[in-house]
């Protein structure tokens, strides 16, 4: 499991990565148990090149992002992070003018290849964004479910109020809104709306959950949820999360990859990745030294 | 006077010991001026009650300002100075559309009866009612409310989720910018040369004055419902986009769910524009004494025309068909604001709070 991205600048060797280990089955959410979770996957970018317009915003990122784990991706802002966590997903494109240039595998399997329907990336790589967004016209319950029934699928009641359940369990956020299920998602505090969200993206059961500053707009305690919640999701998912908050990069991810920008205007560049342990102690890179120190800037 | 305006002078070191005008000065003000403008006005012989009205206004400014200036300082005599502008402003304002709502209460109650809600001028000499109008009015709105609203939403869709910034989008914004411009009477004749060139000259149906005002009546739904949509967040769509689900089912389950109370509102105030025309339905519906529900066959009356033809062409008994003119205005100016309330009521209940 060490696999590729335990080297610092790792090469895409993705499509030689072994399979994803079983998951492990968290035992604070028992509602989990015994239903067959979705198969963590590898993501392999090579040489990939970000652009909104004329302006180049990503040059040649190449790394492996392994399953079953969390890989943090951290760099001050305008770097490109983001940029690059929504083209994992084919999100990027959905900006006027964006493109993509390189290559995204998932197991294998070119994301920007010809005939490749976004749609159906995007039910394999979920996202949660920075602020929390649930739909404002939806109860909770149908927030969750949305995704159900956003995509057409006829799904019998019982079922869905199973998956409900099993994904409000596993955001920890079931104790609180049991009893509430069909008032709006808005009416719950910043925090339960992220663990919201979080339960939304996970009940289509993708793959890969991709995570946007899911913390930004919340409080420590808050904070600590959702970080304790993501310890235990990469039994489950492959999980990306960018993130401007060095400590919990460091408290949460498994793998860390460090984006820096020469200067305004150039576009951002992936530095180093390598372990989180590494990266926070003994970085290669003067770069990366210098930013998870804070002598940067 | 507003808390924000006091904490600012409590922080202004120079107004710290200013004093202040009683609490009873503004009102103190406007009734000093009033009296002073009634005698002065008597006293020269001109009164009347606009010249009293604007009289007072002035000198009901100038004291406020003077007296203000003399004890609370430039700052604070300004901002009375501009309270009573703007009021006074807004009195203006209000002037006309409560005059206007006096007179047709007044002159359209006694023409107003169960007999002129019912009834029909069918056979009867001089007498009768407008139900006839009442249900053409009805009918007409409702078969254009048909055909302009799912025209209209879907334009508004397609500017906001599919045009970018295309020049499809570009021209199609130009001519509903155009479109809202049109003097109702060239949709009439719009209508009725369009009907003419298949049904022949002289026809007269319900659908065409329907046609006519959805020339009218669908411009403002697209640009209503464009500006509501326009306000849905960004985020909303791409946390769907996110959970694999294709786009046009995040517009349907997403989007206009959560602009439907501002669809809603667009399109009640549209029909609120449309529902009182009378010129486009004069060349396109005609004026008929019977009831006619059916809008694809023969003439349809509806109120506006109706009130246009009893004033035009009195019977015998010319005030009555000046009192049921008057009773129409009334009757019409009663349906739009019910469907206003209606609006709102549907505006409070699905409103969604968008950050």
């Amino acid at each position: 499991m060490q696999g590729a991205a335990g080297a610092t600048r790792a090469e895409a060797d993705a499509t030689e990565a072994q399979a994803p280990t079983p998951r492990a089955t968290p035992e604070s959410a028992p509602a989990m148990a015994n239903v067959e979770g979705p198969r963590a996957k590898t993501i392999a970018v090579r040489n990939l090149n970000l652009f909104y317009g004329d302006f180049h915003a990503v040059e040649n990122v190449t790394m492996t992002i392994a399953p079953n784990k969390v890989t943090a991706l951290i760099g001050s802002s305008g770097c490109g992070k983001t940029t690059f966590l929504r083209s994992l997903n084919r999100m990027h494109e959905l900006t006027a003018g964006a493109r993509v240039e390189g290559e995204v595998t998932l197991d294998g399997q070119d994301i920007y290849a010809r005939g490749v329907d976004p749609v159906q990336v995007r039910r394999l790589v979920g996202m949660v964004f920075q602020s929390p967004n649930p739909f404002p016209t939806m109860s909770i319950y149908d927030n969750v479910a949305a995704g159900l029934n956003l995509n057409g699928s006829r799904v019998k009641k019982a079922e869905k109020d199973e998956v409900v359940e099993r994904s409000l369990r596993g955001a920890h956020l079931w104790n609180e809104v049991k009893d509430r299920l069909e008032k709006p998602g808005s009416s719950l505090s910043g925090g339960q709306q992220q663990r919201l969200c979080i339960a939304r993206a996970t009940a289509v059961e993708p793959e890969v959950l991709l995570m946007d500053e899911p913390c930004s707009a919340l409080d420590p305690v808050a904070t600590l949820a959702i970080e304790d919640l993501i310890g235990e999701l990469k039994n489950r998912f492959t999980i990306v999360i960018v993130t401007h908050n060095m400590q919990q990069a460091a408290r949460a991810s498994d793998v860390t990859a460090f984006f820096n920008l020469e200067e305004t205007g150039k576009p951002g560049r992936l530095v180093e990745v390598g372990e989180t342990e590494t990266i926070f102690t003994s970085p290669t890179e003067k770069a990366t030294e210098d930013y998870v120190s804070g002598r940067f800037g | 006077m507003q808390a924000p305006a006091e904490k600012a002078a409590r922080l202004e070191p120079a107004t710290l010991g200013g004093g202040m005008l009683p609490d009873w000065a503004p009102y103190g003000v406007i009734a000093g001026s009033m009296l002073f403008a009634a005698a002065l006005l008597a006293a020269t012989g001109a009164f009347s009650v606009a010249l009293l009205l604007v009289v007072s206004t002035v000198v009901s400014c100038l004291t406020i300002y003077a007296w203000s200036r003399a004890v609370e300082g430039r700052r604070r005599a300004l901002d009375r100075l501009v309270t009573f502008a703007i009021i006074a402003a807004f009195a203006l304002a209000l002037t006309p559309l409560l005059s206007l709502l006096f007179e047709v209460v007044k002159r359209g109650l006694p023409g107003l009866s169960w007999e002129f809600l019912t009834g029909t001028p069918r056979g009867v000499v001089g007498g009768g009612g407008a139900a006839h109008a009442i249900v053409g009015t009805v009918v007409i709105t409702a078969v254009t409310a048909a055909i302009s609203v799912p025209i209209g939403i879907m334009a508004a869709i397609y500017l906001t989720e599919y045009g970018g910034k295309g020049r499809l989008r570009r021209a199609l914004t130009f001519f509903v910018d155009v479109m809202t411009g049109i003097p109702s009477i060239v949709a009439g004749l719009f209508a009725f040369a369009l009907f003419a060139i298949f049904l022949g000259p002289g026809i007269r149906l319900g659908l065409m004055g329907a046609v006519a005002l959805s020339v009218l009546m669908i411009p403002i739904v697209i640009r209503s419902s464009e500006e509501v949509l326009k306000i849905v967040p960004n985020h909303l769509r791409e946390a769907s986009y996110a959970l694999g689900t294709p786009k046009w089912r995040t517009i349907v389950k997403v989007v206009l769910p959560t602009a439907f109370a501002g669809l809603v509102t667009g399109v009640m105030i549209a029909i609120a524009r449309i529902v009182g025309e009378t010129a486009p339905l004069l060349v396109t519906t005609g004026i008929v004494d019977s009831i006619n529900t059916n809008p694809f066959e023969g003439r349809m009356q509806n109120l506006a025309v109706y009130a246009y033809s009893e004033y035009r062409t009195p019977g015998v008994m010319k005030q009555a068909s000046y009192d049921r003119a008057w009773a129409a205005a009334l009757t019409l100016i009663a349906i739009v604001m019910i469907l206003n309330v209606v609006a709102r009521l549907i505006y409070r209940r699905y409103k969604t709070e968008i950050r």
